[in-house]
C-alpha cells in the first residue's frame, strides 16, 4: 500500500471534528466554569424569588432606612456607607486575585504569595464587615422569621407608605428571611473561598506549583473568587440600591 | 508556561493573550468608577431630587450599570473574553434560562399582587 490516506482515515484538525479540543482549556478549569454556571443558577433562583416576592408585596422596607449604620461609629444617618466599604473591599480583593494569576503566568512565586495573602486578608475583612452588619440587624430585631416587635420601630423602616401594619409585618418578615438567606449564602461562598485561597497559598509557599511547572490552580480558585465578587455586585444592587 | 495561556489560532499560529498589569488596573478603575456612579445616584441625586430622578428612573440605570460591572468581571477578571468561542458560548448561552425565569416570575408576581389587594 502506498502512503495515500483515504478520506475517512484522515485526522481532522478542525475544533469540532475531534482533532483537538474545541474549548482548549484544561479539564479542571472547564469543570470550574460549569460548576460556577450551576452556582449562578442557584443564586439567580434566590434573587429572582426575592424579586417576585418584592414585586408582589404591597409595601417594602426602604434600604436607606434599614442600612444606615456604620458599626462602631454611627448608629444611623449614614445610608450605604458601610456597604460601600464592603463593596470596595471585595472589588479590591478581586483585583489582588487577578494580579496573583498574572504573577502565576510569569512563574513569579514571591509575587503570587504576596497577592494571595492580600486576597485572603480582603476576604476576611469582608466577612468581618458582614458579621458586624448581621450583628447590627440582629440587634434591631431582625433575624430569620423575626422582626422588631415594637410597632413604632418597625414603622420607621416603612416611612412614607400608607400600608397597613399587617402588610408591613408581612413584608418585613419576607425581607428578613430573604436578606439573611441570600447574604448568608453569599457569605458562605466568601468563607469557603477564603479557605480555598488559604490552602492554595500554603501550596504556593510549599512550592507545589513551582514543581508542577504551572500555576493553573491559582487561576482556577481565581475563577471562584471572581464569581463571589460577581454575585456580590448583584446582591449589592438588588438589596441595597433598588 | 502552560498551554492555558497560549491560544492556538488557525494553522498553528501561536500568540499570547490575556491580562497585563495595565489592563488589570484599567478594569479595576472602571469597576470602581461604576460603583461610584451608583453611590452618587443613591446618595446625592435621589435624596436631593436632582434632575427629578426617582427610583423609577434610577432602578433601570442601576441594573444596566450592574450588568456592565458583571461584563467586566466575567470578560476580563475571569478571562472569558480570551477563551475559545466554544467555551464562551457554553457559559453564556445557558444564561438564557435565567432570563426566562426572570420573565416568568416577574409576570407571575404581578398576578400575586393583584390577588393581594
Amino acid at each position: 500500500m502506498s502512503a495515500t490516506v483515504s478520506p475517512i482515515d484522515e485526522v481532522k484538525t478542525t475544533p469540532w471534528a475531534g482533532g483537538r479540543s474545541p474549548f482548549n482549556v484544561e479539564y479542571g478549569k472547564m469543570m470550574m466554569w460549569f460548576f460556577l454556571l450551576s452556582d449562578a443558577f442557584t443564586f439567580s433562583s434566590l434573587l429572582i424569588s426575592y424579586g417576585a416576592l418584592r414585586f408582589s408585596a404591597v409595601t417594602w422596607p426602604g434600604a436607606d432606612k434599614i442600612f444606615q449604620s456604620v458599626p462602631g461609629l454611627a448608629d444611623h444617618g449614614y445610608p450605604l456607607v458601610f456597604v460601600g466599604i464592603m463593596t470596595f473591599i471585595l472589588i479590591l480583593s478581586s483585583v489582588t486575585m487577578v494580579l496573583a494569576v498574572e504573577a502565576g503566568h510569569r512563574m513569579a512565586r514571591k509575587e503570587v504569595i504576596t497577592w494571595m495573602i492580600l486576597t485572603v486578608i480582603g476576604g476576611l475583612m469582608f466577612l468581618g464587615c458582614q458579621a458586624l452588619e448581621w450583628n447590627h440587624l440582629h440587634g434591631e430585631g431582625f433575624w430569620w422569621s423575626k422582626i422588631p416587635t415594637n410597632v413604632d420601630t418597625l414603622k420607621e423602616f416603612f416611612e412614607g407608605t400608607a400600608a397597613s401594619l399587617a402588610a408591613q409585618q408581612t413584608s418585613a418578615h419576607q425581607f428578613a428571611n430573604l436578606f439573611f438567606t441570600i447574604t448568608g449564602f453569599h457569605g458562605f461562598h466568601v468563607f469557603t473561598g477564603v479557605i480555598i485561597n488559604i490552602i492554595i497559598t500554603i501550596n504556593v509557599l510549599a512550592g507545589t506549583y513551582e514543581k508542577r511547572g504551572s500555576y493553573l490552580m491559582v487561576e482556577k480558585v481565581g475563577l471562584y473568587w471572581h464569581f463571589v465578587d460577581l454575585v456580590w455586585v448583584f446582591v449589592f444592587t438588588f438589596f441595597y440600591l433598588v | 508556561m502552560s498551554t492555558e495561556t497560549t491560544h492556538i489560532h488557525g494553522e498553528g499560529e501561536v500568540h499570547e493573550e490575556g491580562m497585563t498589569k495595565g489592563r488589570i488596573v484599567k478594569v479595576a478603575l472602571i469597576l470602581s468608577a461604576i460603583t461610584c456612579v451608583e453611590f452618587i445616584i443613591a446618595l446625592v441625586l435621589i435624596p436631593h431630587h436632582v434632575w427629578g430622578i426617582t427610583y423609577a428612573i434610577a432602578n433601570p440605570i442601576y441594573i444596566v450599570l450592574t450588568l456592565f460591572k458583571a461584563f467586566y468581571i466575567v470578560a476580563f477578571f475571569m478571562h472569558l473574553k480570551f477563551e475559545k468561542m466554544g467555551l464562551i458560548l457554553a457559559i453564556i448561552v445557558p444564561i438564557l434560562f435565567i432570563i426566562g425565569l426572570i420573565l416568568v416570575l416577574t409576570n407571575e408576581s404581578h398576578h400575586w399582587f393583584d390577588l393581594r389587594i
